[in-house]
């Protein structure tokens, strides 16, 4: 046997999903822990002390629809409405937007479907002047900001009611007023630039925060890894979050995480407290977005949070999920349904019901719907109206350089 | 001989090499089991195993460096970076390492590997999915690129480019995927599969690095075009009634200067048309060679036709692209006595 081993050929360990097209997934043996079942630790807790918190998932909701545990009892009956009403908006609009692109008035769309709870949810915990790093599944920062929905469709559609001059692919919005950066189509390379804004903020004595935002997928990229030392070392006042929905396009998490451990825990090796949290569950959500927004507010320094949910929807409408997943897996997955889930718990407490919910449904794709036909009146990517071709040569210096000027004209604009 | 889309022509490439020499792997974002998000390496995990097709982590660093690696112990990685847009975190990898290894071990180590990755814009993919970064590339001591204008080319070139004992940069412009994209956005595209250049051989066979094709013969002026381009030149001919000589120079890096200053030579007029941004683009590269090898022949100034020096804009993509009307007002230009 002993010289066996010496000799054993090596093998490339390839991590595959548990499931592809075809069969039949079941989660039973992910464990979800009890709704209230993880302590709040006080904020200047030493990460050494809550290694725990990178591998359970903090949660609030009950199966019941009731709130639980001491990260609850945040916010008022109002806030929640306000926030179900956000995420409600996202829906609608994502639903809306999507159908555009099939109808040819825009050239791509991706949408938020199963993840809206974490970007609406976690812009409530911000202050005006904060600054988020987003990638392009965050749009509830807008919407929970108040950002025009018909500014975010003008963009969308590239028209002539662009704020971005039809320069930018839809959805890739900045909104600097909102604490929106604008968002890179290079996967992760904002996550560093974040660490970078915190820390100016803390060179210039402000009060700003930073937060940044990457995907399960793209914390492979090497920005990620540098944010994670930049943070570290200077205790940048900032939110690292990470969104894991499962999937990056058609590839399962296991390959960027390496089927140990979990993003969250990325952290540890930097001494960041790292804290994992149930993506859908919008209270878990503010509850722990507030955390680590305290901390950094407090001059304690960075903190990382892995947002545990599922990509129900294609990647992107260029993508088919049903080629690489088995259709039942969203509808299989353990966490439920974040807009269901904030509706049930308002209803258990006695502060929303069905009626009130098909009331506020009814409204918000009225809103949508006018908002859509205001854009629309402004142009779409396959109209006449977009924005004029002399945008394609300016804003690339703050002076358009001689050279730029001549191009322009050739180009006869 | 099969139709095939260049999608097609580009899988079989891989399939077939990989069928010949079992040290050929391919691997890269979404590569594995999806096959690709434009479909490049349908069927190969299938056919060949997880062990030599398989998906990676979404870091372009750690794919090219990973095949460094690789190559450098005796593999032939064939790896894919998802668009040429996201090639840039791997830049350091690419030019620093793979392009110097053979030079500085003085031959110890070596970097047989391919990076392909679709190129170009026409899909309105806005400032990430539509450059055209070949320069960085032919600007390399080390580096060789490619760029394929039609499935047989590619094929060929592919299966070369992995034959071939050093990195191979070999850019797959995507617009060109399923037809002859000619810039005409509101026309519809003939399909490969209708198309002579579709007509591509199934098995193994190569078409050699560094050589120069004349896609469309002529003597009035040469246009100096590759990947899309070539279509986009094609279209201006027939439009302009100008009697002009296409040379598709499927190779950036070897560059086949026999056949562009033979050309040039003949018809004493030449106009340069690519993709990418003017300034200090492959443009400037041909134009320099063609009046240091031809300016006694040269009739009219050497002409440049490419995309503006600005960022790659959504919604004008139309007024970007150098498309069969700005190649026209040039080639009529140049044709003035
Ligand atoms: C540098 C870079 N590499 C590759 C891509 C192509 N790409 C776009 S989204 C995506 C998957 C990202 O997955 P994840 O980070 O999990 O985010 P999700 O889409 O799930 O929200 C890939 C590979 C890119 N945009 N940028
Ligand atoms: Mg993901």
């Amino acid at each position: 046997m002993s010289d066996n081993c010496e000799n054993k050929h090596l093998e490339l360990h390839i991590p595959e999903p548990e499931w592809r097209p075809g069969d039949t997934p079941d989660f039973s043996n992910v464990v979800i822990p009890k709704a209230g079942s993880v302590l709040r630790p006080p904020v200047d807790v030493d990460a050494q002390d809550i290694r725990d918190l990178a591998y359970t998932i903090i949660r609030v909701l009950d199966k019941n629809g009731n709130a639980v545990g001491d990260w609850g009892g945040l916010l008022g009956d109002e806030e929640l409405i306000a926030g179900l009403r956000h995420m409600m908006t996202l829906r609608s609009y994502d639903a809306r937007m999507q159908l555009a692109q099939r109808q040819g008035k825009t050239s791509f769309y991706m949408q938020h479907l199963g993840e809206e709870a974490i970007s609406c949810a976690f812009g409530k915990a911000l202050n005006k002047g904060d600054m988020n790093f987003p990638t392009y599944r965050q749009a509830g920062l807008l919407i929970a900001d108040d950002y025009p929905l018909v500014d975010m469709m003008c963009q969308t559609f590239s028209n002539t009611g662009d704020p971005l001059k039809g320069r930018q692919m839809p959805v890739f919005y900045s909104a600097r007023d909102h604490g929106f950066f604008s968002i890179s189509g290079n996967l992760a390379t904002q996550y560093i630039q974040a660490v970078g804004w915190a820390m100016a903020s803390a060179i210039s004595h402000d009060t700003k925060i930073a937060a940044a935002w990457v995907g399960d997928g793209a914390t492979a990229e090497n920005d990620f890894h540098a944010a994670l030392v930049f943070a570290s070392t200077y205790r940048a006042p900032v939110v690292l979050n990470v969104v894991n929905n499962q999937w990056a396009i058609s590839t399962f998490q296991g390959v960027a995480l390496g089927e140990s451990g979990t993003f969250a825990a990325r952290g540890h090796g930097f001494g960041i407290p790292s804290l994992r949290v149930d993506g859908n569950d919008y209270l878990a959500v503010y509850a722990v977005a507030k955390w680590a927004v305290e901390r950094a507010r407090a001059n304690l320094g960075p903190t990382l949070v892995e947002y545990v949910t599922y990509r129900a929807g294609g990647h992107s409408t260029s993508d088919d999920p049903a080629a690489y997943r088995p259709k039942s897996e969203s509808e299989q997955w353990p966490l439920g349904d974040p807009v269901l889930r904030l509706k049930n718990h308002l209803i258990t407490k006695g502060a929303w019901s069905e009626e009130r919910h098909e009331q506020a449904e009814a409204e918000i794709l009225e809103i949508i719907m006018t908002a859509q036909k205001q854009a629309e009146s402004l142009g779409t990517l396959n109209g006449d109206k977009i924005p004029s071709a002399h945008n394609i040569f300016e804003d690339v210096y703050a002076r358009m350089p001689a050279h730029l000027r001549r191009q322009r004209q050739q180009c006869g604009v | 001989m099969v139709q095939m889309t260049m999608i097609e022509a580009i899988a079989s490439a891989m399939d077939n090499a990989m069928a010949a020499d079992e040290k050929v792997i391919v691997f890269g974002e979404d590569v594995g089991f999806f096959g690709g998000v434009f479909r490049c390496t349908a069927g190969l995990q299938k056919k060949y195993g997880s062990n030599r097709c398989f998906d990676t982590p979404i870091s372009e660093l750690g794919i090219v460096g990973a095949a460094i690696g690789m190559a450098a112990y005796g593999l032939k990685p064939c790896i894919e970076i998802q668009f040429a847009d996201y090639m840039y975190p791997a830049y350091d990898q690419l030019v620093s390492e793979s392009a110097r290894l053979r030079y500085r071990s003085a031959g110890q180590f070596t970097c047989p590997m391919v990076v392909r990755m679709p190129t170009g814009g026409g899909i309105f993919g806005g400032q990430t999915h539509s450059q055209s970064p070949e320069a960085l590339f032919t600007h390399v001591a080390g580096l060789k690129t490619v760029v394929p204008s039609n499935p047989r080319d590619a094929k060929g070139l592919l299966i070369a480019a992995i034959e071939d004992p050093d990195p191979v940069i070999f850019l797959e412009p995507k617009r060109l995927y399923n037809g002859p994209f000619d810039g005409h956005h509101t026309r519809a595209v003939t399909p490969w599969k209708k198309h002579a250049l579709g007509e591509v051989d199934d098995g193994y066979f190569t078409l050699p690095l560094g050589r120069a094709k004349i896609h469309k013969e002529g003597s009035a002026v040469t246009i100096l075009a590759y990947g899309t381009m070539v279509h986009v030149a094609e279209a201006t001919l027939v439009e302009t009634g100008i009697e002009g000589e296409i040379i598709d120079l499927r190779t950036l890096s070897p560059l086949d200067l026999d056949t562009i200053a033979q050309s040039v030579e003949k018809t004493g007029r030449c106009v340069v048309v690519h993709e990418a941004t003017l300034t200090c683009g492959f443009g400037a590269e041909l134009a320099a060679l063609v009046q240091e090898h031809c300016f006694y022949h040269l009739e009219k100034p050497v002409m440049r036709v490419t995309g503006w020096d600005t960022p790659y804009p959504h919604a004008q993509e139309w007024d970007y692209f150098p498309g069969p009307k700005r190649l026209g007002r040039a080639l009529i230009e140049t044709m003035e006595v």
